[in-house]
């Protein structure tokens, strides 16, 4: 199923040609597309969010309830959104005189069994509408990132309350709060034009690397990391010209191919050196070279690498090495280079030294750590110095190295990345 | 929604950490023409320093004005507009040209009696 038609999915469609279908599949891989076009078109006919989120979650209920008896419907997506619209009517019927909303749903022209039922683009459009409205600069960055899980994934809000350590009443709270701003503060559903996109833009690709990143955190929901890849694969099939989108994606791509190979046994992470490169998903690796190759070409800004570009290609060049010690660090340090330039930041400028480090000598990486480390914005940050004990060791000073080490296991939170530094010292002292 | 008029206050405030940029700030005579012609300036002014404020409060029935507020901050209202928008984006857009956009900071506040809420 490709998310350019979320409305008649393949799954969808040969379960419904099949024998002994899986309702509860069904619902769920039509549910998912189905509950992000249905909230999307309706958030745009009522303005309403909550009403549209309520209709699209009883459609999917009464789907569960009547599919198994009655069998599923020729167009599963048509058939979800009659039901979420025909209930949104009664809903405004019985609390409103708001004639036009009513005109306006009525009017959505919807069939049981015909082709896709509203246009296309309108589809598109209005998911693309609710992701830069949920992505909406006024909004705090967490209400973002909570909003575009509950509305354009349908993740419940009891699971994102579990990825966000708050309880289910304060996460709902939180959504609730944030689609009261979306109205009073007068937020258009709406894709920005003009320049107002691309100021935009970087906002929601933000967000989607925030998703991604809570789902492949240490203790994260690796579902996100799928719903974000997900998403920017959407984006990139709607807006192809925009060469940071396909970087994101190709960037997710690589970080992504790496999933099963990241844990030992015992559940540890490991860090790349240490990985079985043959558990890599290759085919995922090729598409986003692929992928990167094309936004290189064809961007308006070709030459230009943006962020997610250089992040990308950083990747790549890990994703390709046959070994660790096979790996381009010489290419590495330039894109490090370029990313310190056009965006600067402490920790950006410490793994430029990791880089230069590998690429160059432990004792270029270690000035660079020096020139990183001097702001003192990285004081309390154990992989700062890890990364300078690595360099010291490999410079040869093994009781400077060992001490470093002990000082990240101290600030070091995590207590398999702290067993793992303390082992590291154990190791240099000995 | 296209149609639904928004009004909001717009607060001009100064800010301790104003734009380093050199270019020179827009004119401010040009963004009151500019958006008084498109109707979505509706009225607006400069405020007299805080120095000449004064606090009206009622307690148990008791007037109470004092001078004031002499708050320690250094971000104060200096000014207002008000505006009419079809949303906050073109609120945002009539904010970003104003010269303390970039001098201190806007503020901007909708109005609290909308044509529909958000059903909670």
């Amino acid at each position: 199923m490709t998310d350019a038609n979320p409305v008649c999915g393949g799954a969808a469609q040969a379960a419904a040609d099949g024998e002994g279908v899986d309702v509860a599949q069904v619902v769920g891989v039509v549910g998912k597309d189905a509950f992000a076009r249905i909230v999307a078109t309706l958030i745009r006919v009522t303005g309403d969010w909550t009403l549209a989120e309520d209709c699209a979650q009883e459609a999917l209920t009464l789907a569960l309830e009547r599919w198994p008896a009655e069998g599923v419907p020729a167009n599963p997506g048509g058939w979800l959104m009659t039901v979420a619209r025909n209930r949104a009517i009664d809903v405004l019927r019985r609390v409103s005189t708001e004639r036009r909303k009513l005109q306006e749903l009525a009017s959505l022209t919807l069939t049981d069994t015909g082709p896709a039922p509203v246009r296309k683009e309108d589809v598109v459009d209005d998911r693309l509408r609710l992701i830069f409205t949920c992505c909406h600069p006024a909004l705090r960055l967490e209400a973002r990132v909570a909003l575009t899980l509950r509305t354009i994934c349908g993740i419940p809000t009891a699971d994102i309350a579990r990825a966000f350590l708050v309880s289910e009443s304060t996460m709902t709270r939180r959504l609730t709060r944030a689609k009261t701003k979306i109205a009073d503060a007068g937020i258009p559903y709406r894709v920005p034009t003009g320049p107002a996109l691309a100021e935009r833009l970087p906002g929601v690709l933000a967000v989607l690397y925030l998703l991604f990143t809570r789902g492949y955190d240490a203790g994260g929901e690796p579902a996100f990391a799928d719903e974000a890849i997900r998403l920017v694969r959407l984006l990139e099939q709607l807006m192809p010209d925009q060469p940071e989108i396909s970087a994101l994606l190709a960037l997710f791509l690589f970080q992504h191919s790496r999933r099963d190979a990241r844990r030992d046994a015992d559940g540890n992470l490991l860090t790349l050196d240490k990985q079985d490169r043959s558990r890599w998903d290759h085919a995922a690796i090729a598409e986003g070279l692929e992928i990167l190759a094309r936004a290189g070409k064809n961007g308006p800004h070709a030459r230009q690498d943006g962020p997610y570009a250089l992040q990308a290609r950083i990747a790549a060049c890990h994703a390709t090495a046959t070994s660790a010690d096979a790996t381009d660090w010489p290419a590495i340090a330039t894109w490090y280079d370029e990313l310190a330039r056009i965006q600067p930041s402490p920790v950006i400028e410490l793994n430029r030294a990791v880089a230069h480090g590998y690429a160059y000598g432990p004792k270029a990486g270690l000035a660079l750590v020096a020139a990183a480390r001097a702001g003192g914005a990285l004081d309390d940050y154990a992989p700062a110095l890890a990364a300078e004990g690595d360099l010291t060791a490999r410079a040869g000073d093994r009781d400077r190295a060992a001490a470093l080490f002990r000082q990240a296991a101290a600030l070091s939170h995590l207590e398999p990345e702290r067993h793992a530094l303390l082992d590291r010292a154990d190791q240099l002292s000995s | 929604m296209k149609e639904r008029e928004m009004k909001y206050m717009m607060f001009v405030c100064t800010d301790t950490e104003p734009d380093t940029d050199k270019a020179d700030l827009p004119d401010i005579d040009t963004w009151v023409a500019e958006n008084d012609a498109r109707g979505r300036r509706l009225d607006g002014h400069e405020l007299a320093a805080t120095t000449t404020a004064t606090t009206v409060r009622v307690r148990n029935g008791e007037l109470l004005v004092s001078d004031g507020p002499f708050t320690e901050t250094k971000e104060v209202i200096v000014g207002y507009d008000l505006l009419e928008c079809a949303d906050l984006d073109e609120a945002i857009e009539v904010a970003r040209t104003h010269p303390m956009a970039r001098a201190g900071r806007i503020e901007l506040r909708p109005f609290a009696d909308l044509p529909f809420r958000q059903r909670d």
